[in-house]
């Protein structure tokens, strides 16, 4: 076993796990944040993205204990004080998550990319959301949610169009 | 619509065979919830992380299960030495297939399935023994000391090659040598249609099987009670089967075993049958005394498969010079892998729905499934139906230029008729394909498109239908398909129980929104417990996009008994006669003087304090079917829903790359419950049938043991953010008698029409034919050249076998004096 020091969701934590864990291992088994999930273990879905000083990285490629003394964020780290994340507000009132497995990984590395570029076109979301891989959205609803997030984060009344929640007319 | 309208168009038909409901309240008033956009009562859940799904589970004590899976595609065990797995550190028992020698599978016509395997292995990935350790790496490092001895058998590696080798024999049962199922249905003489058509067309087809590929692995834990109960939490879409299953083969009696379905991580159908590691995880509980966990590995997941059947199709058809039908003839030859799984069902379903959308007054339909050493093929998002659906779709497309009509224009003339009885029996109540076809037509600019854009862009037509819901059950019994249990908590609160699965799809939603809409409360107001067969009332599953259709008429059932009971004790206090009383808003008031009210929750205590708790059900079963000729059973459903959809392409002619910038698609869902969750199962359907269409393929190296090619989420090809379509959604609302409030199924149908929109679309631009799926850049580009060699510009399947069929059932349609039984059927 090895102990670590870091910070999870803003705050100092101390954890032990078998040295050949991945971060995604620790996390889910050594810190009980199942928030992150899985889809192949191998690099390939993106599933199981969080953030690693803010940049979004696959927690299956990297081990636990290369994030020593680095910051990680989680789903479970992004509604404070009891309110939702902009985005998590968007993406359940456009309805973003269906089964919502690969909903943390979409939503850190949206949140990434606004903290990035507040006003992403629709080609720079695509772009930076191409690693995460979503079989029931067909991420149209996903662009549209971090496109109406982006507007409510950039202090603007946005609402969904009509045409996203009842179809063209 | 009006409270009042709905009432009778909601179970008018579709309640013929459950007790009449009570109607005391009826007061008119627009929907208050049915129809909108809502954010899904799980949604918080989704977005926060914190839905628990199987693999989130952990229990003190508990031990990791692993499964050493078959290395050969088609051997007899001759021997299995687990003794050295056994002694090893932290593994606390070891399973092979003598302790599971009751068979099991999803239909009750083909058991053939083993938790293990005991003497014989039919695919690469077949389960033969399963460790219980302590830890994941200890199983892991078990299986690797677990010896199998295999005699190695000639693997069979498709359908034609199960045709042409009836030996050896892959299961010992079945209609012929490696065929599993032979199927000929005769719907007045089609013979006689192209004798008398003006044009008779004959067209080869081929689709490629593909596979759900959901984000969540499957995942399952058992745990053992001493007082002899086992429970099982899984990501399963049918808890009820496998409850069933469970009691088969555990040789348990059903009330010692509990089934819970986790939410599902996405499903597709790849999570609809009873498992092998599911069975092994809860006998592995019984065996050690201790909560077991098993979560696949993706690679894994692909062995356990059930997806698409490759299918192999012929197709001819005789029509007047309209575009009329005169009669059609569709074989099918399906290559069904190792198992039986819903093979049978999905082998009728490739000859079932196509009378559904143009009018057919002959049809013949001959299927067969055969046996092959590869990962068993079940449901798939559109079960049996999209691979049919493509083939007609792209026939239609080249009788139409045949014949020098557009093809929109031809198919608005063929129609089948709204209220109408197709040949084979099949009860069209609700049909919107026209509208759909006007929409899409419209909205994509197709008259000014097609045959008239540039080289290498183009336009595609294809429509589609597809059940709300199978008509029979998958086991025979004459109870209800759903069922709901109500609860009315004395603080105002609901609690509603099904059966019914959340597979992302929206069913804890679509409860909870009936529920509120009856009762005139918030639906954030109504606990939704769903998947616990302690719990809930039987509902069969999430399958055949059966949940809203029938939860929902049973919630409405449940909630509308509820307001029945509540409506005494209100109308009592208030002095207003219980019929003039409205329900909305969390109030009970008389309609005419809407001041005159009382609280939800206090009618709830009236009642309580004068009845007792307030608690009601409700059930749901289908009309009926027409049909009682032998295989009837699959195809009648209490609604079809409607698709059309036009695809724009780019073909780049030096690669043959198709991009899809845009899909047109307009649904026929009936009535929304929830408008936003209706567009994201279309946008969703149009996303996963583009994957089909263009990459998606589950493909095998049939030369070197059948192995399985591509069994990663890398080299599995599906769409990403970068190769994902513009969707022009337009949802057509025509109510169906038999639906909730009119509702029709949404998360299958919009599928089907992509593949052959796109596959038309290329013809459009490119001017050659790819008949089979997906319409890859090498298919492409080897159309153009052969184009460019002045030959046929088409890549395709060029024969069908010889298939050894039965002497057909001969049915004569309802037009010709037929009532629904086989010539020499019993009464």
């Amino acid at each position: 076993m090895v102990t670590i020091a870091l910070e999870v969701n803003g705050e100092p934590t101390e954890v032990a796990f078998a040295p050949h864990k991945t971060l995604l291992e620790v996390l889910r088994e050594d810190l009980g944040l199942t928030g992150t999930k899985h889809g192949c273990e191998l690099g390939e879905c993106g599933t199981c993205t969080v953030l690693l000083d803010g940049t979004p990285v696959l927690s299956c490629l990297v081990l636990g204990l290369a994030c020593a003394n680095h910051a990680v964020k989680t789903v479970e780290g992004m509604a404070l004080g009891g309110r939702l994340h902009p985005l998590q507000e968007t993406f359940a009132d456009l309805g973003a998550a269906q089964c919502g497995y690969c909903t943390p990984a979409f939503l850190l590395a949206a949140e990434a990319l606004l903290a990035e570029n507040p006003n992403p076109t629709r080609d720079e979301i695509k772009d930076a959301l191409a690693g995460n891989l979503c079989r029931c959205t067909g991420y149209i609803k996903i662009y549209e949610a971090v496109e109406l997030a982006a507007a409510h984060l950039r202090g603007e009344d946005a609402r969904p169009s009509e045409e996203s929640l009842y179809g063209r007319r | 619509m009006g409270a009042g309208k709905r009432r009778t168009g909601g179970r008018a038909e579709g309640r013929t065979e459950n007790a009449p409901l009570q109607t005391a309240c009826s007061p008119v008033r627009p929907s208050a919830i049915i129809g909108k956009a809502h954010r899904k009562v799980d949604a918080v859940a989704k977005v926060t992380g914190t839905t628990k799904f199987a693999d989130d589970l952990a229990f003190p004590r508990m031990l990791y299960c692993k499964l050493l899976r078959s290395s050969q595609a088609h051997a007899r065990i001759v021997s299995i030495d687990v003794s050295a797995a056994t002694r090893l550190e932290g593994v606390q028992a070891v399973l092979t297939g003598r302790d599971f020698p009751i068979p099991f599978g999803i239909l009750p016509v083909s058991q053939d399935e083993h938790a293990l395997c005991p003497d014989k292995v039919r695919f690469i990935g077949d389960p033969v023994a399963a460790v219980a350790a302590t830890s994941e790496e200890a199983a892991t490092a078990a299986l690797d000391l677990i010896r199998v001895e295999y005699a190695p058998l000639r693997p069979i590696t498709d359908a034609e090659d199960a045709v042409a080798h009836p030996e050896p024999r892959i299961h010992d049962y079945g209609d012929a040598g490696n065929i599993h199922k032979l199927i000929d249905l005769e719907f007045g003489d089609v013979e006689a249609g192209f004798a008398e058509a003006d044009l008779v067309r004959e067209d080869l087809f081929f689709f490629e099987g593909s596979t759900h590929l959901p984000m969540e692995q499957h995942a399952a834990v058992a745990v053992w009670s001493p007082d002899r109960k086992v429970t099982l939490w899984s990501a399963t879409q049918t808890p009820h089967y496998v409850h069933r299953a469970l009691a088969k083969v555990l040789e348990l009696p059903p009330s010692r075993i509990r089934v819970i379905a986790t939410p599902n991580g996405g499903g597709f159908g790849g999570k609809s049958d009873p498992f092998s590691h599911e069975i092994v995880v809860a006998k592995l509980a019984m065996v050690t005394g201790r909560p077991v966990k098993i979560t696949l590995t993706r690679e894994e997941v692909f062995y356990c498969h059930r997806g698409r059947h490759p299918t192999l199709m012929w197709i001819k058809t005789g029509l007047k010079q309209d575009g009329a039908i005169t009669g059609m003839h569709f074989k099918s030859l399906l290559d069904g892998g190792g198992y039986g799984s819903y093979g049978v069902a999905s082998t009728y379903y490739t000859g079932a729905l196509q009378t559904v959308t143009y009018r057919t007054p002959r049809y013949k339909f001959q299927g067969a499934r055969a046996f092959t050493n590869k990962a068993p093929c079940g449901p798939k998002r559109g079960h049996g139906t999209p691979q049919p659906r493509f083939a007609l779709e792209v026939h239609m497309d080249k009788i139409a230029e045949q014949l020098g009509v557009d093809p929109a224009e031809m198919r608005l003339k063929t129609l089948v008729p709204p209220n109408s009885l197709t040949a084979n029996y099949l009860r069209v109540g609700s049909m919107g394909l026209g509208a759909c076809i006007e929409k899409v037509v419209e909205g994509s600019g197709w008259k000014e498109k097609f045959r008239k854009l540039p080289e290498g862009r183009g336009v595609g037509l294809a429509c589609s239908s597809y059940i709300s819901g199978a008509g029979l059950p998958i086991y025979w019994n004459n109870m209800p398909h759903s069922g709901v249990q109500l609860k009315c908590d004395r603080g105002g609160g609901v609690t509603v129980f099904c059966g019914s699965t959340e597979i992302g799809q929206g069913s804890d939603s679509v409860l909870a929104y009936i529920v509120a809409e009856v009762l005139g409360i918030d639906p954030f107001d109504i606990a939704v417990v769903t998947g616990d067969t302690d719990l809930t009332p039987v509902d069969l599953g999430s399958y055949s996009s059966r949940v809203t259709l029938m939860t929902g008429n049973a919630a409405i059932q449940a909630a509308e008994r509820a307001r029945d009971i509540l409506a005494v004790h209100a109308a009592a206090k208030l002095q207003v006669p219980a019929e003039q009383l409205a329900f909305a808003g969390g109030r009970v008031f008389d309609a005419r003087d809407p001041e005159r009210g009382l609280g939800f929750a206090e009618t709830v205590q009236l009642a309580e304090a004068a009845e007792g708790t307030v608690g009601t059900v409700g059930s749901y079963t289908p009309p009926r079917s027409a049909g009682t000729y032998r295989g009837a059973g699959v195809g009648p459903s209490p609604a079809y829903s409607y698709s059309a959809c036009v695809a724009e392409v780019d073909v780049d002619p030096g690669t043959g790359v198709v991009r899809v910038p845009t899909i047109w698609i307009a649904h026929d869902v009936g009535k929304c419950i929830n408008a936003a969750a209706v567009i994201g199962q279309v946008e969703g359907s149009v996303y996963m049938g583009l994957g089909e269409a263009l990459m998606e393929e589950m493909a095998y190296r049939g030369n070197r043991n059948v192995v399985h090619k591509i069994p990663s989420l890398l080299e599995y090809k599906s769409p990403t953010t970068l190769e994902m379509c513009d969707v022009v959604t337009y949802l057509v609302e025509d109510p169906d008698p038999n639906g909730p409030f009119g509702a029709k199924e949404v998360g299958q149908g919009p599928l089907l029409p992509v593949m052959p929109a796109v596959a038309n679309a290329v013809y459009d631009a490119v001017g050659v034919r790819v008949d089979e799926v997906p319409v890859t850049p090498e298919k492409v580009l080897k159309a153009l050249r052969k184009k460019g060699k002045g030959e046929e510009g088409r890549v395709g399947p060029l024969s069908f076998p010889d298939i050894p069929w039965p002497e057909p059932t001969r049915v004569p349609p309802p037009w010709e004096g037929g009532d629904g039984k086989a010539v020499g059927q019993r009464a």
